[in-house]
């Protein structure tokens, strides 16, 4: 058994160099197939950290009137905290909000003389209301119309809401994140599946320039094992040299990218390449062994055939 | 130890019969050359002897055991008893006369060790002990077919097979593969050949089986070649 696995081994080595030419075509089209799995990968990775971004800019802000008293807003804030969409709620008091103005404005000696002159504080209390998903925010802001409608008008408790104003502006864009994110798998779907055909298709005519030495191992009384074994280790050869030469090309791309993409995505994709290399590395390589195994089991076994 | 029992084989569904009723049986040790035409069915005769295909009906026993119901697994094992030679000698064209014979064993399993004894061993046996290193485009057609046929007998199989083993080769080539094969046949092997070589049948003086449009026609113990 070792020896038998020794010989295989040794065989698929051989076989490997003996066909160089074969090899190099098979790890070029392979190759090819990674990269386009590999950039698909660094691309959705980047229309997700835009999505990402994008979901926390999304909140609702409820503005309190100034008169509002703090009981009455706590218990509003509880009301809505046990709504189950809810992710978390932020209260600021008016004199933040207040603290909060002059440090945005320190620098604007107008506002900040206006803001003397007034003399009280000018600023309500408010809440920035977060959900889990950006389509939960529709129910959230019923709740709150519904919560101002019930409101006695003598003594209001919101002054106004901010949520629907960019409401089309985020339903927008995460309709074309979604879009991207359809054709990009499409895309990738198309490539992968015409790259493993043409994949299969070198390794068949690795395997077919050897058909003699197959049909030549059979009448030997050579078992269907000892046959397969060689080339299927050719393919999870190609499958090991085509992954790390994805990673060797997609290195310097993703290096020039870099800059690029932290400043327009917030994303630095070099710095994410090297942080996930464990996982770029396995999926990559891991896709090219089990397509240069599957392409070579199948085609290996046209050959076998009793 | 080879039965056949009423086999038949029929291509392209009713086309063309083959093998039509075709029983006869071979004890060990025997030598038997089987005679006939082109398409008398000399050579699907052979194929269903080493299961590379299968009987429209009828048996082909080996020993006690049904060829056709082993499993596709267990195939090499059993074709691994059967050494086989064929007219146009099969050997790997970049592998040298030693490195062809070892593969055979390197298929079957066999140690290193083993493989460094019996393979010079099998050479010996063929005259080719000083062609050991040669490739085999450099060696003669005789010379190449007596490679091949070390290559069947290294395995120490219980059958040789022959198919035309002599078709390509020249009268003194021919003179010395049939020599080499009788030889194997008296070590205790049992010989089954095909052939078109009124000459050998008529020197080899042993069983002779005709056959003609897929039947067997003659069947002499110490047969000549009759057509």
């Amino acid at each position: 058994m070792i020896t038998s696995i020794k010989r295989i081994v040794r065989s698929g080595f051989v076989g490997f160099w003996r066909n160089a030419f074969v090899s190099l075509a098979a790890i070029f089209v392979m190759t090819v197939t990674l990269t386009v799995i590999g950039g698909m990968m660094l691309v959705g990775q980047l229309l997700d950290a835009t999505l990402v971004q994008i979901q926390e800019k999304v909140d609702i802000n409820v503005y309190m009137v100034t008169t509002a008293s703090e009981e009455a807003i706590f218990a509003f804030k509880a009301s809505l905290e046990a709504l189950p969409d809810v992710k978390e709620i932020t209260y600021t008091s008016r004199e933040q909000a207040l603290g909060e103005f002059r440090e945005r404005h320190k620098s604007d000696e107008l506002t900040i003389q206006a803001l003397e002159e007034l003399g009280e504080n000018p600023l309500g209390a408010s809440l920035s209301i977060r959900a889990e998903q950006t389509s939960q925010y529709e129910s959230i802001a019923a709740f709150i119309q519904e919560q101002r409608e019930g409101e006695d008008p003598e003594s209001p408790l919101i002054d106004r809401v901010n949520f629907n104003q960019n409401k089309g502006a985020i339903d927008k864009l995460t309709g074309i994140i979604g879009a991207v994110e359809r054709t990009s798998y499409i895309a990738m779907i198309i490539l992968v599946a015409s790259s493993v055909l043409i994949a299969f298709n070198t390794i068949r005519l690795a395997i077919y320039t050897t058909r003699e030495e197959i049909a030549i191992m059979r009448l030997v009384g050579a078992s269907n094992m000892f046959i397969r074994g060689p080339f299927v280790l050719q393919g999870i050869m190609y499958g090991v040299v085509a992954g790390v030469l994805t990673l060797l090309i997609l290195y310097p791309v993703v290096l020039w990218l870099g800059p690029v993409t932290s400043s327009f995505f917030r994303l630095d994709i070099a710095a994410y390449f090297i942080t996930n290399f464990g996982r770029l590395f396995g999926v990559l390589v891991g896709s090219g062994v089990a397509l240069g195994m599957i392409s070579s089991t199948l085609a290996v076994a046209r050959y076998l055939r009793v | 130890m080879i039965y056949f029992d009423n086999v038949s084989k029929i291509y392209n569904g009713g086309q063309s019969i083959a093998l039509q009723d075709v029983t006869f049986q071979v004890a060990p040790s025997e030598f038997v050359s089987i005679v006939g035409h082109s398409g008398a069915g000399k050579t699907t005769l052979l194929k269903m002897l080493i299961a590379e295909d299968k009987p429209t009906q009828g048996q082909v026993f080996f020993e006690s055991l049904d060829i056709h119901t082993i499993s596709r697994g267990a195939l090499p094992k059993y074709r691994r008893k059967i050494g086989t030679v064929f007219q146009d000698f099969k050997l790997l064209p970049n592998k040298t006369a030693f490195e062809n014979i070892a593969f055979a064993m390197e298929a079957n399993g066999r140690s290193d060790e083993e493989i460094a004894e019996n393979v010079p061993q099998a050479l010996e046996l063929v005259d080719l002990g000083d062609k050991i290193w040669n490739f085999p485009h450099e060696l003669s057609g005789g010379e190449k077919q007596r490679v091949a046929i070390a290559r069947a007998i290294v395995n120490q199989p219980d059958i040789i097979i022959a198919d035309e083993p002599t078709g390509n080769l020249d009268p003194i080539a021919t003179y010395e593969v049939v020599q080499i094969l009788k030889k194997i046949n008296d070590l205790g092997t049992t010989v089954i050949m095909t052939t078109h070589n009124k000459g050998v049948i008529d020197a080899l003086a042993r069983r002779v089986i005709t056959m003609d449009e897929g039947r067997i026609v003659r069947d002499d113990v110490e047969g000549k070649y009759v057509l």
